[in-house]
């Protein structure tokens, strides 16, 4: 408890019972969202398409508006399904790094995609903003490796440290064992 | 006056009061014979020496929190290793330690070591396949993730499923949930040292598994829940299995509050242990009965209903202050809540098709095949080369007895998903550890771990 909490409580003893079922209190400013592509999800969702610039700044400004929690952060890799429908204005690139935000207050959901080039796959990190992404970013690195730029520890999280390439690319084999079962003939 | 239950304060209180003080007895222990007074009349003194020898400090000694020297230098703490095949790491964790004599200070939990490529092999399987797939995922709820996974394809499909394949949904969902709890329930008294619960939750679990298996074939990794509705109706007689189930299991969650709940040693083991705030929950992402510990009434059943949730009437459970305690106490209960909604969906389980009549997902019918050579051409399709989704993509969650766990899904318009990608709740509660570990001590680590119900099948897809 701070001093000037102290102080209030001093001064009206009722005023720190308080009751432990109120979600964190966010008192959402007046919603300045930057201008970027929209859509709408299945769900009634909406999707927003900001460049790389705007990526981080616009993440900020849902945070603000009430979007308490980061639920998800995930890349994909479009290499093979280059004619994806996407927003006037949205150039499509090879990656993309698709983030779930999630407003307990208001008990909606917005869905923010980033293009990434395939020269440069990098986007800015979103740790300062939500520090719940740290396992998220450093598995997209790990499995389509997109960099996160800022990311404190941007290491291989699920494949060992010394692998080479990123398996969910798509232009990553699957790889097969060749499989001899037990009574199958040989070659004739 | 002397109240018997009054069992002292702090060292100042009197515990003697003139005239009611009786007469010493001798004891006779294995160190001779010695003086025992009635409780009421220990004194301060006696009182700390008996504390003094439960903490193992020297006899008459008092630990002045203001001599230990907190500034130390960094080369006095170490770095140790625990896992990734401890026992108590509930699979493959492995953790590094930074220790301060017995203070946790930082902790990297290290993952990967069951990581075998389900999201990439997803890309390689059919709709049809892919809940074969996704079920191996969480082992410990695997009815959850072939729901997730099911509930985006229909998504994008834009399917709606008929009443009886929602409902039995939920059914085997919530008993999902009661044997996922029971099972954390079982390996959490392990990890404190209570082996009778490990052995009461496994017994409890087993019911729940034989209606699986009655009902699915299997008792896990089912892959009951695909598109489309579910694999098979339920068995005859599943109202007295679930109600056998339910009877069962609510009156043994009493019996375990008498084994664990009110249990001192318990008690002290879980309360101020682990503690983590909303705010930090929230930051971390943690969600599910974590996040709920803290005090935040999030339950994707409640706030996002999805089947028929927002018809049901149950209590999300939420705890004050953030410790072991509270999780404990959040799982036990929901496992009666649970058992609250199976009675309700028992009750009003409508009767029509268990699956969509849509000739596009479901094969037909298996006594079509033996008269009707497009029944077996198109029975044959389903299966080899299955479905074709409309390109677009979906993010999907559900709560799973973990949090929430989500899957995001792409198609590009083929019969397999160009992306699959499963939110796993336990990935990101893993977060939470180094926070929940900081300055507690290396003893509580364990009972820590398992209070965040990892599933390493899940972190490491």
């Amino acid at each position: 408890m701070s001093p000037a909490d102290a102080a209030v409580g001093a001064a009206a003893p009722s005023a720190d019972v308080q009751d432990p079922v109120v979600p964190v209190p966010v008192a959402p400013p007046p919603a300045f969202l930057p201008a970027v592509p929209r859509s709408a999800g299945s769900g009634g969702e909406e999707i927003a398409f900001p460049d790389r610039a705007h990526y981080v700044e616009l993440v900020r400004a849902y945070r603000n508006a009430g979007f308490e929690l980061c639920a998800d952060l995930c890349a994909v890799d479009y290499l093979s399904h280059p004619g994806r429908s996407l927003p006037d204005g949205v150039e499509p690139e090879r990656f993309e790094v698709v983030v779930n935000l999630v407003s307990l207050s208001e008990k909606r959901r917005v869905r923010v995609r980033v293009q990434v080039p395939e020269a440069e796959p990098a986007v800015p990190s979103l740790i300062e903003v939500y520090p719940g992404v740290d396992a998220m970013e450093r598995e997209a690195f790990d499995l389509l490796g997109v960099r996160f730029e800022g990311h404190p520890d941007l290491t291989r999280i699920l494949m060992p440290e010394d692998w080479e390439g990123h398996p969910l690319r798509k232009d990553y084999g699957v790889g097969r064992v060749p499989v001899q079962f037990k009574e199958a003939p040989g070659p004739r | 006056m002397t109240d018997p239950t009054d069992k002292g304060g702090g060292p100042g209180d009197v515990f003697v009061s003139a005239g009611t003080r009786e007469v010493p007895r001798i004891a006779e222990t294995s160190e001779g014979a010695q003086e025992m007074a009635p409780r009421p009349a220990t004194d301060p003194t006696e009182l700390r020496r008996e504390v003094g020898a439960v903490l193992r400090l020297p006899e008459g000694t008092v630990l002045n929190t203001g001599d230990i020297d907190i500034e130390r230098r960094d080369d006095e703490t170490m770095i140790i290793n625990m896992g990734p095949q401890h026992p108590s790491t509930h699979g493959v964790l492995r953790l590094m330690l930074e220790l301060d004599g017995e203070t946790v200070l930082r902790t990297k939990p290290v993952i990967g070591y069951l990581h075998t490529g389900m999201e990439k092999q997803g890309e390689e399987l059919t709709y049809v396949q892919g809940s074969t797939n996704v079920t191996r995922m969480d082992y410990l709820s695997p009815l959850n993730n072939e729901l997730v996974f099911s509930m985006a394809t229909e998504a994008l499909l834009g399917l709606e499923m008929p009443p009886r394949a929602v409902w039995i949904r939920m059914l085997m969902s919530e008993l999902q949930r009661v044997s996922s709890h029971l099972m954390w329930m079982a390996t959490n008294g392990m990890d404190l040292g209570s082996t009778s619960m490990m052995i009461y939750g496994f017994r409890e679990r087993e019911m729940v598994l034989a209606f699986f298996e009655k009902t699915t074939g299997l008792r896990m990794n089912n892959n009951y829940i695909r598109p489309g509705g579910v694999a098979a109706d339920l068995p005859d007689g599943w109202q007295d299995d679930v109600e056998i189930i339910c009877e069962t299991v609510l009156a043994r969650s009493f019996e375990y509050d008498e084994l664990l709940t009110g249990q001192p040693i318990f008690r002290d083991r879980t309360e101020g242990v682990g503690n983590i705030t909303a705010e930090e929950a929230l930051a971390l992402s943690v969600t599910g009965p974590i996040l709920r510990s803290t005090g935040v009434p999030w339950d994707l059943r409640r706030a996002m209903p999805y089947l028929a949730y927002d018809q049901l009437d149950f209590d999300v459970i939420v705890g004050t202050y953030g410790d072991n305690f509270d999780r404990y106490s959040i799982r036990l209960n929901e496992i009666r809540e649970s058992i609250r909604i199976i009675r309700q969906v028992a009750e009003h389980m409508p009767p029509g098709d268990y699956r969509i009549q849509d000739a596009k997902v479901t094969p037909p019918p298996r006594a079509r095949i033996d008269e009707s050579m497009e029944a077996l051409i198109h029975h044959f399709k389903v299966f080899t080369e299955g479905f074709k989704v409309p390109e677009g993509e979906v993010y999907v969650a559900i709560e799973s007895p973990r949090g929430e766990l989500g899957c995001y899904l792409v198609s590009d318009g083929s019969s397999k998903p160009y992306r699959l990608h499963i939110r796993g709740p336990s990935f990101v509660n893993l977060q939470a550890v180094p926070l929940l570990l900081r300055g507690g001590l290396v003893a509580d680590a364990v009972a820590i771990i398992s209070s965040v119900d990892p599933v390493m099948g899940e972190v490491d897809r």
